[in-house]
Parts: structure tokens; C-alpha cells; sequence
């Protein structure tokens, strides 16, 4: 019943009003910086996930969010009312946690009635609210259960009606979906989607799987060492990553180093340090060490100075979905301009996909992802790898 | 059934008959070698102990060196009469106030052990705390008589305060004092057993839901760490029910207990083994009752391991 009413107002029209605001927030315990100093702007009504590998700040961030710990520095505000000293229990947030944290002494009915009863909320009242709560998350025949009696998924539905029925104004989920197997994951995907959907709350979840974030979130914060490097919608970080972090962490890439040899308008020419030549032509503009120089000069077309003092350093990142492999050359001359020969090192059959290794004369590797539609090529074919300018990316080595 | 497991006959088959005959034995005789040093031990000194002074509370008025009388229950009767009765009374209240004085005072410092100090000084904590333990009751008793004397530090302390000095020795206060400071250490070891597995998530969680740190505390922690409540204060309650040093020294005359009086029947003046038979028969029912109850509801890892 609930997936067929779905009232579809959160995602296309994003309120622009904010629900959570970081402003320059740094976290530090023991002398050890977890989180260095970052801005959020999360919108009210949107899916937002801060993403990023374990020990980045990442659940840090959201603790500051709950009230568990204080910001060493920096602003919380939700709903543009400062929550610095605001203890978690007068925050108008609620937490589903990573293991759940049911109170195993009181029944699924109890853990959910939990929070209205300490608002010493109505009886008639209660009962409703409880009801809804544990009929949205299809938890209904379970009420007078133990949590010790759930499996893994059912005590995480139990998490998201505890959490909901108290209408919070900001929902945080901390990786709420990383003790359940994979088909129960993506079920739970699924339900968390509808019922943002749904209620058109705003919800804040932490992740390290890239995947999950990219197919529930609005937008997504990749963090990194205690800082943001981008944030986006999920189409943004995968298509234009603005670090080779990012690049990196969502999804796979061909990351090859190199130097910026010439900056034509939109062109780049890198050599990477195998001695590769390749073409970049990045819709996004160069964000490196001197695209000052080159965006100011746009009128003067020759290639900046970077015989100078340093060569600028740049990352290269091809998707390997977005790389073609031939058995000979293209025809073109336009796609022929990144396009090596090299010998089939590694086929790795996938079902949907194959994903094949390709080594080039100069010992790079580059990954190849195609569609299985033809036959296997063999082991030690000689093959030729070649990309388009514009789906190859220009990134700035990090700081 | 032996066809749904034939993975373990055939193995045992393989090996000759008489090694067969040898393992068959010596699984027969090692539980035995392992128990009886032990099972002797118990039986000659606790369960024949305890059946003979069960055979004695059913001759009434028996003395030693007197020829015993039939057997009866004259002296359970006696038990009820007022004077004794006041004694029983006492002994339980006893027993009691020193188990809510623990619970009061050790229910904080186990939480503050286990929930709030840094998890590397827990340990040192703890050893602190049990320290006390180390040394025999008897002194510890002497100790606290040379606080609580008229002319104690305690006074002196209070003197120079310009508070009134207080008369604590040999009357109720003392015992209270003295038997709350003997068992405060195995409360705490239970307690802090018991909070030391609380899930501190569940803290976090309750604070999420909007519960202050009262209703957390009630509402959380308590109902989580009843077991180990349970079992800190039945064992606390058992012991100091019939402890006998503290009474006896702190408590004067004026606080005569159960262990007193049972003491009086076998070697004091009165020497009616009959009656104070019956009184142990009635103290170990009413312990063996509170043992089940705390092996039924307590917390039995935290009440072992304390």
C-alpha cells in the first residue's frame, strides 16, 4: 500500500530552504584531527549521503549532527537555530543506528512507543502514532516481540519506525544498511527510497558503499581525511569528480599521473610519467595549479607557462566503461588521437559485463568494461584501446 | 538413531577391542579421580556437619554431655518467641539496610568505572576498590573501632569541626558502617560486571529519543543491568546475613544477631545445641532461598566472576 502512494514532491522540488548547516566544523580528539573544517548545506525534504571510506570523519560528522559529540570549532544549525551545547535529547533529530541499538528489554511496540512516552503523549494518541509507524516499516505482526526474537532486517525496520515516529525534522541514518546481506540490502534500498518519498523528510545518511549512495541520495557529499572533496548529485560525482579521490572512490578508473604539457582553450595534452600521450577534453574546466593563468589568458591561445618553474602535475581518469576495444585501429582520425595498442592480459567474465586488463607498450594497465555481446576475446590478443577526448578527465594531484 | 550417525561407530570399531574397553574405562574413572579429593572434603565437612546439626534441631533442649532427650519440634517453637524472634529481625534489617547502603553507594562508583573513567585506568580502578578485600575482616574490624571509639579520629575530626561528637561504637550505627565497608567491594565487582556489558549505544539511543539523562538512567540502564543488580544484592544480602565479626565487635551488646546467638547456643553460656541447631537449619533454609533466587533471576556470570 505504501509503495502505491507515493507522493512525489521531494526530489524535483528540492526546498532550497535548509534543514542542516555546517559551518567550517572541525572535530579533534586526542590531539587528532577527524574532521578539518567543513561546510554542509543540506536542504530540506532531500536525501543527502556523506560518503567515504571508514576512519574519514564521516560518522564523525553525524554524531556532531546528533549531539553525541561537540564540534571542536565551527557552527551546527538545523533549521537556522544554532545547536552548539543543544543536548541530543532537545535536538529535533533522530538516529537510526549502524547496529540498531533496540533496547532489548522493552517489546518492538515499546522500543517504538519509547519516545512518546517520555513526551508523556496521549494514549489514544500514542497507540496511532505506534501503529503507523510499525505499519509503515511493515512491522505491524511483530509488535509484541522481542528484539532478540528479529531477524537482521526486521530489527532494522524496528531502527526506522523508533526513529520516525517522533516526526523529526532531520532523519540520520549511520550506515544503515551494513549488517544486511546483499539481496535484504537492496530491499531495504528500496524501502528507504519510498519512504523518503513518502514522508518528504529530510534524510542524512552516512555509507561507505558508493553504490548505495548513488541510488538513493539526492546529493552526496565524498569525504575524505576529515574533508569534503566534492559535493554533488549522484551523476555529478560519478561523471565529473573533481579530484582524483573522488574519481577513484566512486566507482572504477583508469588513474594514470602525469604532466600538463600544453592547455589549448579546453584541451589538454598530458604525458603521463610512463611516457604516454593522451588528449583530455573535460567539459569542467581545468581546476589545477594554474588554471588561473590559462582562464584569464583565454585570448592568448599559446600554451601558458609551464616550462617554468613547475610543470603542473595532473591526474588522468577514463572510465573503463567509456574505453572501446578493437582488435584494429579506428578509422577516425578524431577518436584515433588516445589510441594504444596493447595485448589482452586479463579477462575476468562478469555475466552482464566482461571486464578485460589490456598492458600497453609503455606498461600501463587500463581496465576495459564492455557489454557481453560478442564472443570472449582470447588471453594475449593483441588488441587496440582508444577513448574519446571528452570522456577523459583532467584532475588536480591532491594537496 | 544410530543409523542417522554412522560417521562415529565404524571409527570406534576400527581400534581393537581392548583399547575400546580401556577408553570406555578411563572416561568411567577420570570424572570419578577428578571429584572425589573434592566430594570427600564436602562430605565429610560441610554435608555430614550439616546433617547431624539437622538431626539435632529435632531434640529439643539436646546439651552436650547430656543424654539426648526424644526427638520434637520444641525447638522451632522456641525460635518464635519474642525475644529470639527480635533477634532474627534484626538480623534481617541488618542485612538489608547493608545491602541498600551498598546498592546507594556502589551503583555509582561501578557506573562511573565502567561507563564514564578511561577505559586504561578501569582495571587500577577496580583493584583499588577491591583492595580492602586483601585484608583479614578481623583487623578491618579493629580499624573502624579506632575511628568510631569515643575518643576516635572520627570525634576528633568532628570536634575540631565544632560539630557534636557522635557515640557510634557498639550501637546500630556502627554495624551499618563497618558491614557496608566490608561488602562494598563485592557490590561493585558485580555492578560494574554488569554495566561494563550495558551497550553504551543504547545510552546514545535513549538520548536520540529525547530521554534526559534521569529518564535514560531509568528507563535504560536500570532495566538493562537488573540482573547484575539482582545478583550484587542477593549475594550482599546472603553474606552479610550472617556475618558475624562486625556485629560482634562494632556492634556491642545492644545488636545481637543470628551468628551471635547460634554462637551462644554451641559455646556460650546457655550450650543448648538443640536450639541453636534449629536456628542454623532455619538460617541456611533462608540463605539456600536467596541462592536460588539469584541463580533463577541474577546475573550469574557478573555474581561468579564477583
Amino acid at each position: 500500500m505504501s509503495q502505491t502512494v507515493i507522493r512525489d514532491y521531494s526530489v524535483s522540488g528540492t526546498d532550497t530552504r535548509l534543514d542542516v548547516e555546517l559551518r567550517k566544523v572541525f572535530k579533534v580528539y586526542d590531539g587528532e584531527t577527524a574532521v578539518r573544517g567543513i561546510d554542509l548545506d543540506i536542504h530540506q525534504g532531500e536525501f543527502f549521503s556523506i560518503l567515504g571510506p571508514s576512519g574519514c570523519g564521516k560518522t564523525t560528522t553525524l554524531r556532531m549532527i546528533a549531539g553525541f559529540e561537540d564540534p571542536s570549532g565551527g557552527e551546527v544549525m538545523i533549521r537556522g537555530k544554532s545547536m552548539l551545547g543543544v543536548p541530543p535529547y532537545k535536538r529535533p533529530v533522530n538516529t537510526v543506528f549502524q547496529s540498531y541499538a533496540l533496547f532489548g528489554h522493552l517489546t518492538v511496540w515499546d522500543n517504538v512507543a519509547f519516545s512518546l512516552r517520555l513526551k508523556s503523549c496521549g494514549n489514544t494518541e500514542l497507540r496511532e502514532r505506534v501503529g503507523d509507524a510499525l505499519q509503515l516499516v511493515k512491522m505491524s505482526d511483530f509488535a509484541r516481540r522481542f528484539p532478540a526474537q528479529l531477524s537482521g532486517g526486521q530489527q532494522q525496520r524496528v531502527a526506522l519506525a523508533r526513529a520516525l515516529v517522533n516526526h523529526p525534522t532531520v532523519l540520520l541514518l549511520d550506515e544503515p544498511l551494513g549488517a544486511l546481506d546483499l539481496k535484504l540490502r537492496k530491499e531495504m534500498q528500496v524501502e528507504l527510497s519510498n519512504l523518503h518519498h513518502e514522508l518528504g523528510l529530510t534524510f542524512v545518511m552516512v555509507t561507505h558503499d558508493q553504490e548505495e549512495a548513488l541510488s538513493l541520495s539526492d546529493r552526496i557529499a565524498v569525504m575524505n581525511n576529515g574533508k569534503i572533496e566534492q559535493i554533488g548529485t549522484p551523476s555529478e560525482i560519478y561523471e565529473h569528480p573533481k579530484t582524483a579521490f573522488v574519481a577513484d572512490f566512486i566507482g572504477d578508473t583508469n588513474l594514470l599521473k602525469g604532466q600538463i604539457e600544453s592547455i589549448y582553450a579546453e584541451t589538454l595534452q598530458i604525458v603521463t610519467d610512463s611516457g604516454l600521450h593522451i588528449v583530455a577534453k573535460p567539459k569542467t574546466l581545468w581546476n589545477g595549479a594554474d588554471s588561473s593563468s590559462s582562464n584569464s589568458s583565454s585570448s592568448n591561445s599559446s600554451s601558458s607557462n609551464l616550462s617554468g618553474s613547475h610543470a603542473s602535475e595532473a591526474f588522468v581518469s577514463i572510465r573503463p566503461e567509456k574505453v572501446h576495444l578493437e582488435l584494429s585501429p579506428p578509422a577516425d582520425s578524431i577518436s584515433s588521437r588516445n589510441c594504444y595498442a596493447g595485448k589482452l592480459k586479463h579477462v575476468m567474465y562478469l555475466g552482464t559485463h566482461v571486464s578485460y586488463q589490456v598492458e600497453l607498450a609503455t606498461g600501463d594497465r587500463i581496465a576495459v568494461l564492455q557489454p557481453n555481446r560478442s564472443s570472449l576475446m582470447d588471453l594475449g590478443t593483441s588488441v587496440y584501446v582508444y577513448w574519446a577526448a571528452e570522456d577523459c578527465l583532467a584532475l588536480a594531484p591532491q594537496e | 538413531m544410530s543409523t542417522s550417525t554412522p560417521s562415529s561407530p565404524p571409527l570406534a570399531e576400527s581400534l581393537p577391542a581392548s583399547s575400546q574397553g580401556w577408553q570406555k574405562l578411563t572416561r568411567l574413572i577420570e570424572p570419578i579421580a577428578l571429584l572425589v579429593p573434592s566430594g570427600v572434603w564436602l562430605l565429610l565437612l560441610l554435608v555430614a556437619p550439616t546433617l547431624l546439626i539437622l538431626e539435632l534441631s529435632f531434640i529439643p533442649g539436646f546439651r552436650l554431655g547430656q543424654s539426648a532427650g526424644d526427638y520434637g519440634i520444641g525447638n522451632y517453637l522456641e525460635i518464635f518467641q519474642p525475644i529470639y524472634f527480635q533477634v532474627i529481625l534484626r538480623s534481617v534489617l541488618f542485612a538489608i539496610g547493608c545491602t541498600v547502603t551498598c546498592m546507594l553507594l556502589g551503583f555509582p562508583v561501578a557506573y562511573w568505572i565502567a561507563v564514564m573513567a578511561p577505559s586504561r585506568w578501569r582495571n587500577l580502578l577496580l583493584v583499588a576498590f577491591v583492595l580492602p578485600l586483601w585484608t583479614s575482616s578481623l583487623l578491618r574490624a579493629y580499624a573502624w573501632i579506632t575511628i568510631l571509639r569515643p575518643s576516635g579520629s572520627l570525634n576528633s575530626l568532628l570536634s575540631a569541626l565544632h560539630l557534636p561528637s557522635q557515640e557510634w561504637l557498639n550501637q546500630t550505627p556502627a554495624v551499618y558502617i563497618g558491614m557496608a565497608y566490608s561488602f562494598l567491594p563485592y557490590m561493585v565487582l558485580i555492578l560494574y560486571a554488569s554495566l561494563e556489558k550495558l551497550d553504551k549505544r543504547l545510552l546514545e539511543a535513549a538520548s536520540d529519543l529525547g530521554a534526559t539523562p534521569q529518564q535514560t538512567f531509568w528507563k535504560v540502564t536500570v532495566p538493562q543491568t537488573l540482573p547484575g543488580i539482582a545478583a550484587g544484592g542477593l549475594l550482599v544480602f546472603i553474606t552479610s546475613l550472617g556475618e558475624f565479626v562486625v556485629p560482634e565487635l562494632l556492634g556491642g551488646a545492644s545488636s545481637m544477631t543470628i551468628s551471635r546467638l547460634i554462637y551462644n547456643q554451641f559455646l556460650g553460656a546457655t550450650r543448648n545445641w538443640g536450639l541453636g541447631s534449629s536456628f542454623s537449619i532455619l538460617m541456611i533454609t533462608g540463605v539456600s532461598i536467596a541462592i536460588a533466587l539469584l541463580l533463577k533471576y541474577g546475573d550469574r556470570d557478573s555474581a561468579l566472576s564477583g
